[in-house]
């Protein structure tokens, strides 16, 4: 009986968070599926229908056009060279050199801040000013004799989201590292002993037998930091302000809803944004979930 | 003796020494790490004559207090809000996800497997998809531009991670343990309370460590759900950035501020944070 009485108080227990859950999450979100199919635009909502046509018009907007092309440059960037560097970092740490974990703690750190933050640091580093007023990493270059590196930074044209992406970069490439630290270290001594003792050199016992055992935690670095690309949003806003030349969907978002009133299309883009993110998302949720089962 | 003699030779063989060579591209990536730091930090320190975009590299002359306080005086009701928004965001965050991560994890009811999954993927959504209905129920019931309302969202949303971070911490702790004490006659509450509670601890503060962090960092949260006067100062910090008038130094200044409270976490309990970190990534 008492077993019975605790089933009930366990659901009772859970279910508030559930309720939040499937009201603000999935309500919400169907909430939003409904706006972007209307036709609010202004302060009062209008809930009157409009249908995939939005769509067909946020779509065929040249200004979302823009923003999916920042968003393929700058995740290209981002992911690929987050990937990188934080798998160089860990194969560095992983040489059992001095000052290792003094290292790591360095490279994770800005994890801990925000992107305004690091946005508005790097703001100031990537000054594209020049001539008189010249500052930051261009005043550095100049001062240091590498004139050919001074450049325009986030106001380049085309490649301007680059920039971003390099203080993305710097702000989580810690996080890929750690990520890959924790593979190496479940590669066993015992494995990497045995290579050596059949002749591997250092470099083939990581090109042919520790890189291949770490392709799943590139997978999963890949997906989270891809979602994390698809989001970003602060660090452009600190870097930059909100320029046409470095928009992404999530500024249209933000300026379309709240500074021009069309909710429909705030709400589009918001949907747009979800599912993008729900495509890299749930196969990996299902993966994880699965694996995690079979242990 | 082989390996004796292999260790050894290993032990002072040239590769050894070469290997110290690797100290050198990590001490290029520190510099890397550090430079906005040192900006921060350099520009902060200097005095008001000695501010100057020309100048911005060099050492500040001594350890002057002029910019951190001006900044400060511009930005205190602002790290005010934060704090005030922080804690009990915190707080009621990691008792909601003790109390889930307990019931998914030892006391699995039908369909808890098939929940898990739908309240995971709630950490992943990006909060565009979410805004305007936030936005219009903070309307409704009144606490739009509080800060109410903001420590109500970082709750709400911060569901999915402190129930998975909860759950892998409790799902680690034998069955044996908690059966033992339904044997001795405890029920639901007295298994929690008297097992499970007490060797919480560690998985307390992760989760009170990430969702300080996060709230703290958060901006379109704080930007969409509070007025100027509740503003949390992620929201300040680009409002002044942003504004011609003020001095890039009081904003060098004004950002060590912002990120000192999450920056002394992790340096005291970097540990902590890492493993919150990596049950983001489902990393358990």
């Amino acid at each position: 009986m008492t077993k019975n009485k605790d089933t009930i108080l366990s659901i009772l227990l859970v279910s508030p968070s559930i309720l939040a859950v499937a009201v603000f999450i999935y309500g919400f979100i169907g909430w939003s599926v409904r706006v972007s199919l209307s036709q609010w635009k202004g302060l009062e909502a209008n809930y009157d229908w409009a249908g995939f046509q939005n769509y067909i018009d946020l779509f065929s907007d040249p200004r979302f056009h823009i923003d999916i092309r920042n968003t393929l440059l700058f995740t290209l960037i981002f992911v690929g060279g987050s990937l990188i560097l934080g798998l160089g970092m860990a194969i560095l740490l992983d040489q059992n050199l001095p000052g290792e974990s003094f290292f790591r703690s360095l490279f994770l750190f800005p994890m801990a801040i925000s992107f305004i933050v690091t946005g508005v640091v790097w703001r100031w580093l990537m000054n594209p000013a020049t001539g008189d007023r010249i500052s930051g990493f261009n005043l550095l270059f100049d001062e240091l004799g590498l004139d050919f590196l001074i450049n325009q930074w986030h106001l380049t044209p085309t490649w301007g989201i680059a920039a971003i992406a390099l203080a993305a970069i710097w702000q989580m490439s810690g996080y890929t590292m750690a990520l890959y630290l924790g593979g190496l270290r479940s590669v066993s001594d015992e494995l990497r002993e045995a290579a050596r003792v059949d002749g591997a050199s250092e470099f083939q016992i990581y090109a042919q037998i520790i890189l291949p055992m770490l392709r799943p935690v590139t997978l999963s670095a890949m997906i989270i930091l891809g979602h994390v690309s698809l989001k970003v949003f602060d660090l452009i806003v600190a870097v930059a302000g909100k320029q046409l030349q470095l928009d992404v969907p999530a500024i249209y978002m933000w300026q379309t809803t709240f500074d021009g009133l069309f909710y429909w299309r705030g709400a589009a883009i918001g949907i747009v944004l979800l599912l993008s993110v729900a495509v890299l998302i749930i196969p990996y949720l299902i993966y994880t979930l699965r694996t995690e089962a079979e242990i | 003796m082989s390996s004796v003699s292999r260790s050894l030779r290993r032990r002072f063989s040239p590769r050894l020494r070469w290997k110290h060579l690797l100290l050198i591209p990590l001490l290029l990536l520190s510099v890397f790490y550090l430079i906005p730091m040192y900006v921060m930090l350099a520009t902060g320190f200097k005095s008001f004559a000695e501010v100057s975009l020309q100048t911005m590299w060099d050492l500040p002359s001594g350890l002057h207090m002029d910019n951190f306080a001006s900044a400060y005086a511009k930005l205190s009701p602002y790290l005010w809000n934060s704090l005030t928004m922080v804690i009990p965001a915190a707080v009621i965050s990691s008792i909601v996800g003790s109390v889930n991560g307990f019931v998914l994890a030892k006391w699995k009811f039908r369909g808890a497997d098939l929940i898990f999954p739908l309240i995971l993927f709630g950490m992943f959504i990006p909060y565009q998809s979410i805004l305007i209905p936030l936005v219009e129920f903070m309307k409704t019931i009144g606490l739009q531009g509080s800060l109410a309302g903001l420590v109500l969202a970082h709750v709400i949303y911060g569901i999915p991670i402190t129930t998975l971070t909860f759950r892998n911490y409790y799902a680690g702790i034998p069955k044996e343990l908690v059966e033992a004490a339904r044997m001795d006659g405890a029920g639901l509450l007295g298994v929690y309370r008297h097992i499970l509670l007490p060797i919480s601890v560690p998985a307390f503060v992760v989760v009170l460590i990430w969702q300080f962090t996060s709230a703290w960092n958060d901006f379109l949260f704080a930007v969409a759900l509070t007025g100027s006067r509740n503003w949390p100062i992620t929201v300040a910090l680009n409002n002044m950035a942003g504004s011609q008038i003020i001095a890039w130094n009081e904003q060098m200044a004004g950002s060590f501020l912002a990120a000192l409270p999450t920056l002394l976490v992790y340096i005291f309990l970097g540990r902590y944070f890492l493993r919150g970190l990596l049950a983001g990534a489902l990393k358990g």
